[in-house]
């Protein structure tokens, strides 16, 4: 009894750590003056002014729509990849895996100018499609990362049955062996779409003008002051994720006691 | 058979066109700016300024404050992963996301707050002077840093050691327990060392953020300590060296690639350890 | 990028098929925002690199919506972060607004276009003289730049918290407010407090003068409570600190917030700095640009930008515009530098001298 009280007491101080900056920020969203240092009554007008904001609005949309892409063009080229790491020798495989892990092991900034540096030199226009490029290549290792365990305990005679019995190795893949990796694929790619949302540095390096995430928008915001608008509009995309995951936990709990055993996220 | 072979074949190579075109070109590209000089010649220079003074303070300030936080994330981590891991199954995923749900708001907004938390005038010392509590003044401090290390990357220690735990197979621990051995003496023998692939693996992923950290130490460190991140960051965008930048980047790599083979080692099936 | 806009949403509605949690998120928030209202850019398109935060969106519209020409609008934070990208030709910018050494040295690397006056009437008539006067220290023809804003950097005081009259940098050095200092986290804005301390030129590249600024500065280290950028305002106005390190702009909002707040120009002297319009030697749309630039000059808009970013503007219309009389006479915003002496403005100073700067920046840092 008292173990499982103390447990309880554990899990609430570190549910308290991770979300005391998460319920400033909420706080700040309501607050009527213009700097976070004054409390100024509480307000709904940056929620107002934040749907009037374009360039908001516009980050909040490339946010999105990079992280959205960019996830799940991870996530097509992590499963083939998978597949094919997963044939490989051992010694392929370790250098496989090796490089892969480069751009989640390396220093973002690192990163960042390396892919700068690429683009310039492939002369690239710099703007939605160099920040796209680069969102895949750091997201990938992610979405290898989470399916990797579930091909291992795949049995590979289920494959290879399919194959003998007829079936087109795109059918086999589709019937046989993805169905089992799913779950890996599902985390692999709210992982990276985590990933690719919370990202500043590399995005920063290789975007081009006119073309702003929250992130960028922010950091320059930071030399201004944070507008509280932004506030406003992280604490609605709280909001958001949370009750979708309320949504998304509460259906399928009945039915899927055992197909929930998902391990990965 | 042989057909399975050549289609894997196929399927493998346009990965690696990916891996060499977006990871081993542009990290080429660093060593080359990083071994040359402005010129274009070839010079170890840029690498081996890592050993002037403000440098080498600058990366062993590093390598302390991260280490700090690995260690106090692990401590964290551990025991919160085992709780998690011996929850209900369908409880599982959603108490996980519960801990990934923060990444969601920005890394940017989720710092600065902490700086609103912190600050002399701060809410914490708000709540402490109202209840009688001497203040607490860490902001400005490498404790805010390591704090702030801790904060943003807690979740990369949690995630691997909760998986890790939760595919040890009950059965096990059970038989140990059915043999005799005691609750502190299972941990230590089966719970333990099954895990260690994950401690290991969140152990790199929170050790090689914090190393390589410029931004925590600019808004929660006032500043006034300078990291090896903070160095190269200002290479780039200050002082307009990319060749130093790079230099000192390609430091910071040996370091990664230490760690990589130290994985490795623990890690022998080359399955990578599972987010 | 709105023409960009409704392509992106058929992409996005595409992808609505696979159907995850993630997609109907992502797309409740997209039908919230939309893209209504979005110009189309008949007459073209002008790329504009300013600061963060430096211009009302506004303006922007009204620009849009009066000469169809469509604005794609880009931020950076700090000079050395813009001058890469521009000098890369990563992205191809039109209009960019650096400050005056910055200017110096992208005129000195031949990456800007001369102006073409003519097409600028407004520029040449709002635009009071001692500011051209005045960006001949990096522009000496006048050829290159048009001022944007300006203004000075000064101390930022507490009067609840500092009692004698501050007038000096040294105050600074004051062992009575250690821990309550907040200085400027950025190479050559550290040094000329350092140097006009001693009574040196900002622009110094000598090395015993440097020597001596940076060993001002590591003495003061301990008395400082942070060294930034961007917090200062919030700092000083939340009553974190007793004094700052401040740029004028910022000082006009800071007292509105805050009325204990007091910013003086110190008596050894400061930097004077000017944010200018220029255009890229290779600016593809160079008419748009200096139409752009044309617009930003009108009275009506500079003193709509001035009542936005709160930092003087060079437009002396604009200035006559302002309601405010406290506003329009204030000695923050407009100052009589005539008044002050060993006013300077940074000058580009070479590779060479930069490195050196940085070299001693960081054994400041370290220490």
């Amino acid at each position: 009894m008292i173990k499982a009280t103390a447990k309880k007491v554990y899990i609430a101080l570190i549910f308290i750590f991770l979300y005391a900056p998460i319920g400033t920020l909420m706080v700040l969203s309501f607050n009527a003056s213009r700097t976070r240092a004054k409390w100024g009554g509480p307000t709904l007008k940056w929620y107002a002014a934040l749907f009037e904001n374009r360039e908001i609005m516009q980050a909040l949309w490339n946010t999105l729509l990079i992280a959205l892409v960019s996830s799940l063009t991870a996530v097509v080229i992590g499963t083939v990849a998978c597949i094919a790491i997963q044939g490989m020798s051992r010694r392929g495989r370790a250098v496989f895996m090796g490089i892969t892990n480069i751009p989640m092991l390396n220093a973002d900034i690192v990163t960042g100018i390396s892919l700068m540096l690429l683009f310039i030199s492939l002369g690239l226009k710099f703007g939605l499609g160099t920040i796209l490029l680069a969102h895949i290549t750091f997201n990938i290792p992610y979405v290898i990362l989470s399916i990797m365990p579930r091909m291992k305990q795949l049995n590979p005679n289920t494959y290879e049955a399919a194959l003998d019995l007829g079936a087109s190795p795109i059918r086999a893949f589709f019937q046989v062996v993805f169905p089992d990796i799913l779950p890996g694929i599902l985390s692999g790619f709210l992982m990276a779409f985590t990933m690719s949302l919370d990202d500043f540095i590399i995005t920063h390096f290789t975007k081009g003008a006119g073309v702003d995430t929250l992130s960028t928008k922010i950091y320059t915001e930071v030399k201004k002051g944070i507008k509280p608008e932004m506030y406003a509009l992280s604490t609605l995309i709280f909001a958001a994720v949370l009750l979708l995951l309320l949504l998304v936990n509460k259906a399928p709990r009945e039915k899927s006691e055992k197909t929930n055993k998902t391990g990965g996220i | 058979m042989k057909n399975s072979k050549l289609s894997r074949r196929l399927l493998s190579t346009p990965y690696a066109a990916w891996i060499t075109i977006f990871i081993l070109i542009p990290l080429g590209m660093v060593f080359y700016y990083g071994l040359t000089d402005r010129t274009g010649a070839f010079t170890l220079q840029n690498v081996l300024d890592i050993m002037s003074a403000e440098h080498a303070k600058a990366l062993w300030y590093s390598l302390g404050l991260s280490l700090a936080s690995t260690l106090i994330c692990f401590l964290l981590a551990y025991p919160l992963a085992m709780i998690l891991a011996g929850m209900k199954v369908s409880q599982h995923s959603f108490i996980l996301l519960i801990f990934i749900l923060p990444m969601w708001m920005n890394f940017l907004l989720r710092t600065l707050a902490w700086q609103t938390l912190l600050e002399k005038t701060g809410v914490i010392n708000m709540l402490l002077g109202f209840l009688h509590l001497p203040a607490l003044n860490i902001i400005n401090t490498p404790y805010a840093i390591v704090l702030g290390m801790v904060y943003n990357f807690l979740p990369f220690m949690v995630l691997p050691i909760y998986n890790a735990l939760a595919k040890i197979d009950p059965n096990v621990v059970n038989a140990a327990k059915d043999l005799g051995a005691g609750r502190v003496q299972t941990f230590i023998k089966i719970t333990f060392p099954l895990s260690i692939g994950g401690v290991i693996s969140g152990i790199t992923m929170v050790f090689i953020p914090a190393l390589t950290t410029f931004v925590i130490s600019k808004l929660l460190g006032g500043s006034k300590i300078l990291l090896i991140g903070n160095v190269i960051e200002e290479e780039f965008t200050q002082t307009g060296n990319w060749h130093l930048g790079s230099g000192l980047s390609i430091v910071l790599m040996i370091f990664i690639i230490f760690n990589m083979v130290i994985s490795s080692i623990f890690d022998r099936e080359g399955e990578g350890t599972a987010l | 990028m709105h023409h960009k806009c409704s392509d992106l949403k058929r992409r996005v509605l595409k992808m609505k098929k696979w159907g995850t949690a993630a997609c109907i998120a992502a797309a409740s928030f997209f039908s919230l925002s939309g893209c209504a209202g979005s110009t189309s850019g008949e007459n073209g398109e002008v790329i504009v690199y300013n600061w963060g935060e430096y211009m009302d969106p506004d303006a922007i519209a009204m620009f849009e919506e009066e000469t169809g020409i469509r604005v794609i609008y880009d931020e950076f934070e700090t000079n050395e972060i813009m001058y890469p990208k521009v000098e890369a030709g990563a992205a191809e910018y039109d209009v960019i607004c650096p400050s005056d050494y910055m200017i110096q040295k992208m005129i000195q690397n031949d990456l800007l276009a001369e102006l073409n006056f003519d097409n600028m009437p407004n520029a040449k008539e709002n635009i009071g003289a001692q500011y051209w006067e005045q960006s001949r220290e990096f522009d000496p023809e006048n050829k290159y730049s048009v001022p944007y804003c300006w203004g000075t950097v000064g101390i930022l005081y507490n009067k609840s918290m500092v009692e004698e009259p501050v007038d000096s940098w040294s105050i600074l050095w004051d062992e009575r407010y250690k821990d309550n200092i907040l200085m400027q986290d950025s190479v050559r804005d550290a040094f000329m407090v350092g140097l006009k301390l001693n009574g040196y030129s900002m622009n110094s590249t000598d090395a015993a003068e440097l020597e001596t600024a940076k060993n001002a500065l590591i003495q003061q280290k301990p008395l400082v409570q942070a060294y930034v950028i961007d917090q200062v305002r919030d700092k000083m106005i939340g009553n974190e600190a007793a004094i700052g390190v401040i740029y004028s702009g910022e000082a006009i909002y800071t007292q509105r917030e805050n009325p204990d707040l007091e910013y003086v120009i110190p008596r050894e002297g400061t930097n004077v700095w000017i944010d200018s319009w220029v255009i890229t030697r290779d600016a593809p749309n160079k008419e748009n640009a200096e139409k752009f630039i044309d617009f930003m000059c009108r009275p009506e808009v500079a003193l709509k930008n001035f009542e936005y970013i709160t930092y003087s503007t060079p437009n002396d219309a604009a200035r006559a515009l302002i309601e405010d009389e406290d506003i329009r006479n204030s000695t923050i915003a407009f100052p009589d530098l005539t008044q002050y002496s060993n006013l300077e403005t940074f000058r580009y100073l070479g590779t060479e001298a930069d490195e050196m700067y940085s070299e001693l920046w960081k054994e400041v840092k370290s220490e």
